[in-house]
């Protein structure tokens, strides 16, 4: 059956109608302010710099630019990120699964991959929101410094607003690909942070893996976009033990790289949703 | 006879890996009050979610009024379901939950307002409905539920314990709600463990024992299926020696019991119609008889006879 126009404006208002009973969730509750922490985490030491300057022959912008490009890299896609979508999206089914109110949107007239998608929207749209703003926070309080001047023109006549763009695009994607797997583990799995902890692993290992195997990851893909590649020979020429995590291929255009990421969380939501007309409450169990 | 308005059980299974829920479950339920009763773990709940479509059988099939639950978008506007689960989303007021669920329905914000507001006065909780559901009693949180389960103006009403925890006014007028649905042409499909008020409260009875369901019908029916059972009949007359010396030479006539009082007697009997005809027989010659009352053919009685005692369906 094709579906008509009646079909999909009532799935818009049904998606929106979800939206808006999960972003007050996601936002506003007690249980998610370890995800502002985390999203905020990178903000601390920037600032810290700010206000203590070290102004050493190594405090530069270029230097700067650096660091920044492997604090984004190593820590906020890796870890903040990561776990921040663990928090949001697995929470999606599988935190109201504990909390036995899943049933309420079950009980409704929602197709369940109309569910799904209005899900994963919500917890994409709190996780854009709160990772997305803070990577825009934290090139201010990386380079404000320097002062504004400087930062005037790296921003506006040099490459910082690419930078700042394909940052906050490889963070949205970021929201994107691992959403969309940690809302599908929500779905498929009793305990999501088993798949998470996998996932985990298989992300830290891609600098070890054969170069096909490094495709089939999302950090691969979100490395590719980063404006600032972090050669492994600079890391490792510092005996830094943070040059393992480096993917050492070539990375790939940042348009198949997105176009790869999204083809993946597709794929992946497809698979979610599908599985979600299967799934039963059984909340005796859980 | 099934009927495309009916809840239709055919021939449905449920297992949990290799516990059993319900077993070769054959029903049909017509619109009215219908009464779910069994001990725990008898099936009901899974009954219940499977009508809901929260389960899915393991085998057969459910449908209810011609439509099956994968069909969400017109299933659940037909069905409204108050779960035994005394849960709900953190931090809503009652109004904000009636009204955050009814949106998913597609409805327009007016109508929206309309329906939660008339759900939340039928249930009687208009004035506490702008309070958060953490800070309710539990009697408010049954309603609320229920005002939820009815906002959409469902055809069909499962209701799973919904009694509980209410105060005996809310009680009455829960049941008066359930019968003003029932005599809307919904069904009303409740289970409960209070015997009392299943007689009080439904249409019908289904009775389930260990995922089967043993029995199902009008407690009348069902009373006179029991023949292991005798029929219990009590008499108040004024002669209750001359009555009982006539009634122990009756073949159909089992046992026949004083009252205390001697004001009356209890017989148990084989054959209701039967005894009924010769109690007619008897009161024209001589025996003055002011009431004739069966004993046992109430819930509670139906339900001891095939189940079990009353305190294990708690």
């Amino acid at each position: 059956m094709t579906p008509t126009t009646a079909n999909w404006n009532l799935w818009r208002r049904q998606i929106l109608a979800i939206m808006r009973i999960d972003l007050r969730k996601t936002f506003f509750a007690k249980r998610g302010l370890w995800i502002y922490f985390l999203a905020l985490a990178p903000e601390i030491p920037m600032i810290g710099h700010w206000l203590i300057p070290t102004h050493g022959p190594n405090d530069t912008l270029g230097q700067d630019v650096q660091i920044f490009a492997g604090i984004f890299q190593f820590f906020y896609l890796r870890v903040a990120i990561f776990f921040g979508c663990v928090g949001i999206f697995s929470n999606l089914f599988r935190g109201e699964m504990m909390d036995k109110s899943l049933h309420y949107y079950l009980l409704a007239p929602v197709r369940r991959e109309v569910l799904v998608a209005g899900k994963f929207l919500s917890g994409l749209t709190a996780a854009i929101v709160i990772f997305g703003g803070s990577t825009i926070l934290q090139f201010p309080a990386m380079f404000w410094h320097h002062g504004r001047e400087l930062m005037n023109a790296y921003m506006f006549q040099g490459p910082g607003m690419s930078h700042l763009i394909s940052y906050v695009i490889a963070a949205t994607l970021a929201c994107v690909g691992y959403g969309s797997l940690f809302l599908a583990a929500g779905v498929l799995f009793r305990n999501p942070l088993i798949p998470a902890a996998l996932l985990l692993v298989w992300e830290g290992i891609n600098g070890f893996l054969p170069a096909l195997l490094k495709k089939f990851s999302i950090i691969y893909w979100l490395q590719s976009i980063c404006p600032i590649p972090m050669p492994a020979q600079n890391a490792g020429g510092r005996g830094n033990i943070l040059a393992l995590l480096v993917i050492d291929i070539d990375p790939a255009p940042a348009v198949i790289a997105i176009a790869n990421l999204l083809l993946i969380s597709a794929f992946v939501i497809v698979w979610a949703a599908l599985r979600a007309r299967k799934l039963e409450i059984a909340y005796g169990s859980e | 006879m099934i009927h495309n308005h009916d809840i239709v059980f055919d021939n449905v299974s449920k297992f949990y890996g290799e516990v059993l829920g319900v077993n070769r479950v054959n029903l049909s339920i017509p619109p009215g009050v219908t009464s779910l009763v069994g001990p725990n773990g008898s099936g009901k709940t899974t009954l219940m979610n499977m009508i809901a479509g929260l389960l899915r059988p393991s085998r057969g099939q459910v449908v209810t009024c011609g439509l099956k639950p994968d069909d969400a978008e017109n299933y659940f506007r037909m069905v409204g379901y108050s779960t035994q689960y005394d849960s709900f989303p953190r931090g809503l007021t009652g109004y904000e939950f009636v009204e955050c669920y009814l949106r998913l329905f597609g409805y327009s914000a007016k109508d929206t307002k309309r329906l939660a507001w008339e759900a939340i006065e039928r249930v009687g909780l208009r004035e506490p409905s702008a309070r958060r559901i953490a800070g309710y009693s539990k009697g408010m949180r049954q309603r609320i539920k229920l005002a939820q389960a009815i906002a959409h103006r469902p055809r069909v009403l499962v209701l799973d314990e919904p009694l509980n925890g209410l105060d005996p006014l809310a009680r009455a007028e829960t049941i008066a709600l359930f019968q003003a649905l029932a005599a809307e042409g919904s069904h009303v499909l409740i289970s409960t463990h209070i015997l009392h008020e299943v007689d009080l409260i439904s249409d019908r009875v289904i009775m389930m024992n260990q995922g089967y369901v043993v029995a199902e019908g009008q407690i009348r029916g069902m009373r006179d299926e029991i023949s292991e059972h005798p029929m219990q009949v009590l008499i108040r007359c004024d002669k209750p020696e001359l009555l009982a010396s006539k009634l122990f030479g009756e073949k159909q006539v089992v046992e026949v019991r004083l009252h205390a009082d001697r004001a009356g007697l209890l017989v148990r009997t084989r054959s209701a119609d039967g005894f009924y005809k010769l109690l007619n027989h008897i009161a024209l010659n001589g025996v003055q008889i002011e009431s004739v009352a069966p004993a046992d053919d109430d819930a509670q009685s139906v339900y001891e006879y095939l189940i079990g005692t009353e305190e294990s369906t708690k």
